[in-house]
């Protein structure tokens, strides 16, 4: 069979993009799996429960290098009730841990607001963990148009 | 780099039991250790892994830090003040160093 030029180029980018496409869905997968099992060490194997923590971010982010986030928990914080932690995941970084607040009585209010890096559209997760144990879960997309991890 | 400067606003004054409103920032590349220089080798990670906040030496608030914070990390957070005192704020580097401020405040 004579093998054209534009066949030959067809078949050439298509194995390229194969082969970029590859990995890329495979890291995407291990880090939703990553995720999870970081999830479940900050809980203690505890499924969180939804409500009362409330993640702000913004639906789409122009600059993954500084994304604007807030979290916030309702709670009376006081030292009989109070937020002991809060951590912030983002699933499709290179590695999903992105900062974890500490908070006591004396901080008033369980509110905190910082500026994270996002590679890639992806879902970020707040999980907070009360003095009493329980845990409760917040998540967002957020559509990143520039990666925020130097590539 | 250039030295980190942290620059912090506390409000000056503030009523006994009032939730006040901090926000912090510090000048920092916050290098992610994802990169890679111009031949290719990975520019090593060095960021602020751990900011702290006390009040009169008692905690209000602390972060855990890791390389998806954007440089020059920038916290805003809350603490509920009783009686005047100072707010000591520390950042720790991770080639060791730690920055800090102090910041007064008046409690009518």
């Amino acid at each position: 069979m004579q093998v054209t030029r534009r066949q030959a180029l067809g078949l050439s980018a298509g194995a390229m993009a194969f082969v970029a496409l590859g990995p890329g869905l495979k890291a995407a997968r291990a880090d939703e799996a990553a995720t999870e099992k970081m999830l479940m060490e900050f809980t203690g194997g505890k499924a969180p429960a939804s409500g009362k923590i409330t993640l702000t971010a913004p639906e789409i982010a122009e600059n993954g290098n500084t994304v604007p986030i807030t979290v916030s928990v309702e709670s009376e914080m006081t030292d009989a009730s109070y937020v002991e932690s809060v951590t912030l995941l983002a699933d499709g970084n290179p590695n999903p841990a992105v900062a974890t607040f500490n908070f006591t009585p004396m901080s008033g209010e369980a509110t905190a607001t910082t500026r994270m890096r996002l590679a890639r559209t992806q879902n970020v997760v707040a999980v907070a963990k009360m003095s009493d144990g329980s845990v409760f879960m917040d998540k967002k997309q957020v559509k990143v148009t520039i990666g925020g991890c130097g590539g | 780099m250039a030295a980190p400067k942290p620059r912090v606003k506390v409000p000056k004054s503030a009523a006994a039991g009032e939730v006040i409103t901090i926000k912090t920032l510090i000048s920092h590349t916050m290098e992610s250790g994802q990169r890679k220089d111009s031949s290719g080798n990975v520019i090593p990670r060095q960021i602020i892994n751990k900011f702290t906040c006390e009040f009169n030496g008692k905690p209000v608030f602390s972060c855990d830090i890791e390389p998806a914070i954007s440089a020059n990390p920038y916290f805003e957070f809350t603490a509920k003040v009783m009686e005047s005192g100072t707010f000591t704020f520390a950042w720790a580097d991770d080639n060791g160093e730690t920055y800090t401020h102090e910041q007064a405040i008046e409690v009518k």
